[in-house]
């Protein structure tokens, strides 16, 4: 059956709608593959602005390995703003691809890559949109599977009613192998229909499909248990983990947006996973063990990166870029390769460390120093112990003394507020820190037009990780720890108006948490939010706690549980958590153990340098750290 | 300042003429810059950099056109460190930029001997005196555009307003417009079209003036005049920009005096030319517009 483009009943649409651009596709190696020669289709989306979407790894990284396999086609799609949505619902079109702008509902499998719970609202309005039923249970034949990736598919429950299935950990091989599934089911002419496709996934133990456990509680709301219901079913689904990342050296062919996006770089992951051991970090325990890329494949996917692309601007990118075992050595053969093309290089997510001044520089060769930025993450040195965060003040402060040395004016630091065991005076602490900042920038440079930016997010308790058992702090606590540090620092004659401060308020992490935390009872809240409106709850002029505490009232009248129940109660050790069935690779004692360390202050160190702690990972999925030295260099490129 | 060596001097100015089509008529200024300055890093053209601590690569534009119109006249010019040949520059910027955006045209700038006046700033917009529009009006007959048409073309002034940079403004649009006419769509279309969908072309050559008249203006002028309301969002084109001969009411190429004055790369850029520069208002550039 051919699949025609929407975009003709489109393009009269677009002059109404704010930003058209982002709707048209086009981009630079984009492609657009044969639809009747595909056997298997797939449509990724990132549920999100474009303009947020389109840079995504993730779905770059998948686009390009399916495109590049015969007989198999993927196309991109975005959220839209809701002026499109109006436009769209007024006209009847389709959620549809950016590619060649096909209606999503055609396609095989229809992918979505969540990095953020906060993107479930979205979910909704693109199954819609796209006229396939919200619940996976009212879904046919003639309906895409609809799958579920990225961190937050580490617990899918909340939104586990609109999904068929989740996939988690690294994507390339699995989506391959979902594809080869997909493929034999539909060659063998889709036997036992639907369900019979879903039980392939699941029975092959790396797909997660939710229809096939029943959950049952006990009467005080907890789970009671979580069970696979049908023979065949694995107990607990794995994560999936790319071993050697030369062998996946994507994206090649980075898509180059017309329109502008929140990064407009090309972006080389150096490595995966991170050792560190920050508890408060989801993406360092899901994400294990360590796995770097090499020199050589770095600076080979860079040089074909910005050949193909034409970014001036190279993003180094991993969970704690400087921990690459040869990032010295990157970040010189990089800089004296490009020194004089007006190349610049970036290397985010760095830790405060005397060593990452010197890289800074490096990568600023020649250019403007304008402003480095670091994560204490805690205010305190014991709240710093508590999340496993090992960087002393003095440490920072010498850190920053030398970085206003090397010419650098200003300094961010980034923290967190709510953490597990923080009082007033752990979050007052920032203050000081920022106060002994400028002290030392004024007294390295004799200058007075030093500047330091505090910004401050609110912590959000995450699944698999050693703080899943914490009571989450209540917004109305956090509010009052930032405005006490705020006027703090106002009262500060002598600092206060060289440091500046950043913060949201405490009501988005309180939602973030019940998404993050919540299982299957939390879907019909999206759902009612999201049937009053909410789209976008990222987006802080889009999100409405009002709404959601509205919702949540509604929804869990009646019974045992509550916005607080989800948020702000801790849990204990026996307690079935609604993500148990799915495994990280984390043993759950070990996990359990460094939340009782956490709380006695107790640090852990990394396992690349010290023995192994037994975090479990490694023998549970059978992986190993993959870390250099190679001893290898950057040679510079012959200019032809 | 920063350090190191002070950046390359221009050797070489281009004019290029390019085209924005299609879908890619949705582009705004901004994402055209973006995609230029990114195609020509791709293309290894030798771009030359401005000074200090965020160098920014030494291209300039002459006006654009609004999100959303297409045009087949759009022009910017390129400050080469090195002396590249017009013709090859044409093609490796053209295979660089994403289809749609389409490179035309790429002449050299004369360079100004010894002894020369400095070339003023802003001379080649100087140029740029009117431009010549193509608007498609689909779901408007024939009679109804010429009916607008002849009614327009009676008004002494037609005031209109929009909101400026400066805020609503209240101007003429009729002095600005030196000729209007409706046209049925090409003979290929018209019997495809006709039968079920009635629809309208309009072409105009408008002059550029303060504050600038735009079609939209125009299509706001002839509603005011004669209800002319396209039930759908009408498609814009720019055919051409450049002098204006007043006495026929025609335009020049604004690149011709580039030409006249000499090429360094002489039979090369006289052959591309040739096999490259749509004529203004041929079938080719009014079918961009819906590609």
């Amino acid at each position: 059956m051919p699949v025609q483009s929407i975009f003709p009943r489109l393009e009269p649409l677009l002059p109404r709608v704010q930003k058209p651009i982002q709707y048209v596709g086009g981009e630079l190696n984009s492609q657009v593959k044969d639809w009747d020669e595909a056997e298997v289709r797939w449509a990724l989306m990132y549920p999100d602005a474009y303009e947020v979407g389109l840079p995504n790894q993730g779905v770059q990284i998948l686009y390009e390995i399916l495109n590049e396999r015969d007989g198999v086609l993927a196309e991109r799609t975005y959220s839209v703003w809701p002026d499109m949505e109006a436009v769209m619902r007024e006209h009847g079109l389709p959620q549809f691809t950016v590619d060649a702008h096909r209606p999503v509902a055609a396609f095989d499998v229809f992918g979505v890559s969540f990095s953020t719970e906060l993107g479930y609202t979205n979910l909704l309005t693109a199954l819609d949109l796209a006229g396939i039923p919200l619940r996976a249970a009212d879904r046919g034949a003639e309906h895409p599977i609809v799958l579920a990736g990225g961190h937050a598919a580490f617990n899918p429950e909340p939104i586990a009613d609109f999904l068929d299935a989740a996939v988690l950990g690294d994507g390339e091989e699995v989506a391959l192998a979902i594809t080869e599934v997909v493929r034999e089911w539909k060659a063998e002419g889709e036997p036992d229909g639907r369900d019979g496709l879903l039980l392939r996934l699941a029975a092959s133990g790396g797909v997660y499909v939710p229809r096939f456990y029943d959950v049952s509680y006990l009467p005080d709301g907890r789970i009671q248990r979580v069970a696979p219901n049908r023979p065949g079913v694995p107990w607990r689904v794995e994560k999936h983990t790319v071993m050697d990342l030369d062998q996946w050296p994507y994206p090649r062919k980075p898509l180059v947006p017309l329109a502008e996006t929140v990064h407009e770089r090309f972006s080389v992951e150096i490595f995966r996973g991170c050792t560190r051991g920050c508890r408060f970090c989801q993406a360092g325990m899901i994400t294990r063990p360590v796995r770097e890329r090499s020199i050589t494949t770095i600076g080979a996917m860079v040089e074909q990166g910005l050949s193909e692309s034409g970014f001036q601007e190279v993003g180094l990118l991993s969970l704690s870029s400087a921990d690459h075992s040869e990032i010295g050595e990157v970040a010189k053969g990089l800089a004296d390769r490009y020194e004089g093309t007006n190349t610049s290089l970036s290397l985010p997510s760095t830790r405060v460390d005397a060593f990452n001044i010197t890289l800074a520089n490096e990568f600023s060769r020649g250019g403007r120093r304008s402003g480095l930025t670091f994560a204490p993450e805690g205010g305190s040195e014991r709240m710093r112990k508590v999340i496993n965060k090992m960087v002393t003040e003095d440490d920072l402060i010498r850190t920053v003394g030398t970085a206003y040395e090397n010419g650098w004016r200003q300094v961010k630091l980034y923290f967190m507020c709510g953490l597990p065991t923080e009082e007033d005076e752990d979050v007052l602490a920032i203050a000081g820190m920022a106060r002994r900042v400028i002290q030392a920038g004024r007294e390295a440079t004799g200058r007075k037009d030093i500047r330091c930016t505090v910004s401050i997010g609110g912590f959000v308790p995450k699944p698999h990780t050693p703080f899943q058992w914490a009571a989450q702090c209540d917004h109305e606590t956090v509010d009052r720890r930032l405005h006490a540090l705020k006027d703090a620092l106002r009262a500060d004659r002598e600092y206060g108006r060289a440091i500046g401060l950043r913060y949201h308020d405490g009501r988005p992490s309180i939602i973030e948490g019940l998404l993050s935390r919540g299982d299957r009872r939390v879907g019909e809240v999206i759902r009612a939010v999201w049937e009053d409106g909410g789209r976008f709850d990222g987006w802080s002029e889009h999100f409405s706690f009002e709404r959601w505490t509205a919702a949540a009232g509604k929804v869990f009248a009646g019974q045992p549980v509550d916005l607080d129940w989800y948020t702000v109660r801790e849990r204990d050790e026996v307690e079935v958590l609604p993500w148990d069935h799915l495994d990280a690779g984390l043993d759950r004692e070990w996990l359990w153990q460094d939340w009782q360390d956490a709380v006695d202050e107790t640090e852990v160190e990394d396992c690349r340098w010290t023995p192994c702690y037994d975090c479990g990972v490694c023998p549970t999925m059978g992986t190993e750290i993959q870390i250099g030295p190679t001893g290898k260099k950057l040679l510079p490129l012959s200019v032809v | 300042m920063p350090e190191g060596p002070a950046p390359a001097p221009v050797i070489q100015r281009l004019r290029v003429r390019y085209a924005k089509r299609g879908r890619l008529r949705f582009t705004s200024h901004r994402d055209i810059s973006r995609a230029v300055e990114r195609a020509v890093r791709r293309a290894g053209i030798p771009v030359a950099f401005s000074a200090g601590f965020t160098p920014h690569p030494k291209i300039s534009y002459a006006g654009a056109a609004a999100t959303g119109v297409a045009s087949e006249a759009e022009y910017l010019e390129i400050g080469l460190t090195e002396t590249r040949d017009p013709a090859r520059v044409r093609d490796e910027l053209d295979a660089a930029l994403p289809a749609g955006l389409d490179i035309v045209d790429v002449v050299p700038v004369r360079a100004g001997r010894a002894g020369d006046a400095p070339v003023k700033p802003g001379a080649f917009t100087d140029r740029l005196q009117a431009s010549r529009w193509r608007i498609r009006l689909d779901g408007v007959s024939y009679d109804d555009a010429a009916a607008a048409v002849a009614a327009f073309l009676d008004a002494g002034e037609i005031e209109v307003e929009r909101l400026t940079k400066k805020g609503r403004r209240r101007f003429d649009v009729r002095a600005a417009v030196q000729a209007l006419e409706a046209q049925s769509p090409e003979p290929d279309r018209r019997a495809a079209e006709a039968a079920d969908a009635p629809c309208a072309i309009l072409r105009m050559v408008v002059r550029h003036s303060t504050p600038a008249v735009r079609p939209d203006d125009i299509l706001t002028g002839l509603r005011q005049v004669a209800d002319l309301a396209p039930p759908s969002p009408p498609l814009v084109t720019r055919l051409a920009q450049g002098p204006l001969d007043a006495a026929t009411g025609g335009l020049a190429d604004p690149l011709d005096p580039d030409r006249e004055s000499g090429l360094p790369s002489g039979d090369d850029a006289e052959t591309a030319r040739d096999r490259t520069r749509p004529q203004p208002g041929d079938a080719a550039s009014a079918d961009a517009v819906s590609a």
